[in-house]
């Protein structure tokens, strides 16, 4: 029992980013009916709005500290980031260390820009044209926006560590009455899982609460006769795909302490969400958040030894089987309407 | 080449000549020697079996290097258990990559649009995992598969020299090459690249026929219209299975002739990112033409080939004539994208002809010939007025 249950705890945290992803995926998919291969890349970009930030809160004047002295008795030279000489050394250092959670804020306004200006500036161009040019197109955009990182950042993985107070793990089976030392879980992969259940309800809480989010369902259904009602909804619709890319950059900050960083990240993440989306249902929210967890957990149920010495090299494949599975099935996926994108 | 037409028949002699005579048209343009020339040829084979799927049926697999990688395993280990002789090895390796195809495109093939690029994907990435991982026995993982010295090679005399033999064709050497001396350069032709110029040859003149053939025809009537066939009364799943499959078999035989020409394989031949590459080579020389995924294949190879050279001192030393402070800013920018940007100067290359130019270089080519002939045809014209 508690086996299943460390399984399926450590499942949730790459199920909780493939469902971020996968989430996004569906809001272009299901507004605009465009298959975003760049969505990866604009997962990997969130990812590095926190290394650039935690790299910004680093810079440092070199000061001669009168107080130390070297040992021929000359003063030290040392360094102090700008932040500890703003804000006082005690908060200024708590803010180093707080950088990728604060990360979020920076992340925000930049994912929704870069999302705005992709779709604005790109893809715009592209609903009138096959489908296959639009993989194409975005599959291109996406080389190009990680060669670009890689260019800055080089190719090596950065490590962004998480705050101190949330380094390590805890006995999280002790606290639901198992056994002592059967559940040890990592506290930043319980905030990760937190955080994208959080981000998950926004965006549903968004969708169903408010009259733009109306807007936009009635537009994901019928998008002719919302725009003959008099709604510019191409406006709105470009809002939703900065909206998904901010939730990509989010679940791509957050994932920092979890693996460091490196340039293709993204690609690695696209590939499986996308075949979360398509497992989950072609345009269906619900569908790419429940197909997220799922395959997450059912990885980390694969990766298990027991199963391993049974079925070797199945956690490496796990998640295309069922995909391929269900593709043959059941076409429009778990929870995916009828008659959308079938074939 | 009885049923081909004129243009078809010049055009596959042009095809012939440009291709025999490779060694010394590129000399010029650094592009001469053996290990690039065979590569052209390779990627060249690879891309024209890709565009018989993409081109003609318009199903966009993104999962064909598996077939490459397929390939190449199959001529290594013909390689290490038969014989050094290359026509085992790239039978082999067509064949497996053909069963491997036809399993991946019967089960593909019952979904169209994303969801066939997306299941190829899935197979192609399924592929490369289990070849780093559960099937290292076979694939030798991380290290790439590779030649022994005590491997069996049944086939072969015992091999006493102490260093690992080269492949060959009944004793001709894939490694040897005749070096001339010609106006300054050195022209290298190189039985290698011979081997692989008259099977892209081959492949070419296979794919054409493919293409004006009745079976062509019916592919390109499901790239247009798929529906309507249906409605009509004709299965097209086999005739879009078998395009799977036989460009699968174009991919085996890359594969294969990558092997020959250095006898190694390794998983990463088989990662997306390789799929990607023969995805663009077809693009950006034009989807659906002949001539277009060769020419694609080339312009990759080369420009990846001249731009990876070029570093810093270089871009300064193009720039010097320039004022410091416009040289300095030039050599900055262009710096990210040559050496180890080069992949940025093909993604925005290749964004570039999506947007402007979807039918690659071929259109490109047509719109500039095109041009001409209006703007001289209207010189003559104007000319005649004025007489």
């Amino acid at each position: 029992m508690d086996a299943i249950l460390l399984q399926i705890l450590n499942g949730l945290d790459k199920g909780s980013a493939y469902a971020l992803i996968a989430l996004g995926l569906t809001l272009i998919f299901g507004t605009l009916g465009v298959v975003n291969f760049a969505h990866g890349a604009l997962f990997m970009i969130g990812a590095f709005c926190a290394v650039t930030l935690q790299k910004l809160l680093n810079l440092y004047s070199v000061v001669i500290d009168p107080t130390k002295t070297d040992f021929l008795g000359n003063p030290l030279k040392v360094k102090v980031p700008y932040v500890e000489s703003w804000f006082g050394e005690a908060l200024g250092q708590s803010i180093i260390n707080w950088s990728v959670p604060l990360a979020i804020i920076i992340a925000i306004p930049i994912m929704v820009a870069i999302g705005y200006i992709m779709e604005r500036g790109l893809i715009k161009h592209f609903y009138k044209r096959p489908h296959a040019d639009q993989i194409l197109v975005t599959f291109g955009l996406a080389i190009v926006l990680q060669e670009i990182i890689k260019a800055f950042y080089g190719a090596n993985p950065i490590p962004t560590p998480a705050p101190d107070l949330f380094k390590g793990s805890f006995d999280f089976g002790a606290m639901i009455g198992f056994a002592e030392n059967t559940i040890i879980y990592p506290y930043w992969r319980l905030i990760y899982f937190v955080f994208s259940a959080i981000v998950i309800g926004l965006v549903f809480a968004f969708l169903q609460f408010t009259t733009f989010g109306m807007v936009v369902r009635a537009g994901m259904a019928d998008r002719e006769t919302v725009g003959l009602l008099g709604i510019n909804i191409d406006r709105r619709f470009t809002l939703m795909f900065g909206i998904a890319a901010a939730v990509a950059g989010l679940a791509g900050v957050m994932y920092t302490p979890i693996n460091p960083p490196n340039y293709h990240m993204g690609m690695d993440f696209l590939v499986l969400s996308f075949v979360v989306v398509v497992v989950g249902g072609m345009g269906s929210l619900p569908g790419a958040v429940l197909a997220g967890f799922l395959l997450g957990v059912l990885e980390s149920f694969a990766s298990m030894n027991e199963v391993k010495t049974l079925l070797p090299g199945i956690d490496q494949i796990i998640i295309y089987l069922v995909a391929i599975a269900i593709l043959l099935t059941r076409p429009r996926g778990l929870m995916g309407r009828a008659g959308v994108m079938e074939d | 080449m009885k049923h081909l037409s004129q243009n078809d028949r010049l055009l596959l002699i042009f095809f012939t000549i440009m291709v025999l005579a490779g060694p010394i048209i590129l000399a010029p343009f650094g592009a001469g020697y053996p290990d690039l020339l065979q590569r052209f040829a390779i990627f060249g084979i690879f891309a024209i079996g890709f565009n018989i799927l993409f081109g003609l049926t318009g199903y966009l697999s993104f999962g064909h290097a598996a077939f490459l990688g397929v390939g190449s395993y199959s001529a290594v280990w013909m390689f290490k258990l038969l014989t050094m002789n290359v026509i085992p090895a790239l039978l082999l390796s067509v064949v497996v990559a053909g069963l491997f195809a036809l399993l991946i495109g019967f089960i593909s093939l019952r979904r169209s649009g994303i969801y066939f690029s997306i299941l190829t994907l899935a197979f192609a990435q399924m592929s490369y995992n289990l070849a780093y991982s559960v099937l290292t026995p076979i694939t030798n993982g991380e290290t790439g598969l590779q030649l022994n010295l005590n491997d069996p090679r049944i086939l072969d005399a015992a091999n006493e020299t102490g260093t690992i033999p080269s492949t060959n064709l009944f004793g001709l050497t894939m490694n040897s090459t005749a070096k001339f001396e010609l106006l300054g350069m050195t022209l290298q032709f190189n039985v290698g690249f011979y081997f692989c110029a008259i099977i892209l040859i081959a492949g070419f003149y296979t794919a054409m026929r493919i293409t004006r053939s009745p079976f062509g025809l019916m592919l390109l009537a499901i790239k247009t219209n798929q529906t309507r066939l249906n409605y009509t009364g004709i299965n097209t799943r086999p005739y879009t299975l078998a395009a799977f499959v036989i460009s699968g078999m174009y991919a085996g035989l890359a594969g294969g002739l990558m092997a020959i020409t250095d006898p190694l394989a390794g998983a990463e031949r088989m990662q997306w990112t390789a799929s990607g590459e023969v995805v663009l080579m077809t693009i950006l020389g034009g989807v659906g033409t002949l001539l277009g995924p060769v020419l694609g294949a080339g312009f990759i190879k080369y420009f990846e080939n001249i731009f990876s050279k070029i570093n810093d001192s270089v871009l300064e030393s193009w720039f010097a004539f320039l004022p410091e402070g416009v040289s300095d800013a030039l050599v900055f920018v262009l710096h990210f994208f040559v050496g180890k940007g080069w992949h940025l100067t093909l993604g925005v290359l290749f964004m570039l002809v999506v947007i402007f130019l979807p039918g690659g270089l071929i259109e490109g080519g047509t719109r500039i010939y095109n041009w001409l002939r209006v703007k001289l045809g209207k010189s003559d014209d104007s000319q005649k007025a004025a007489e």
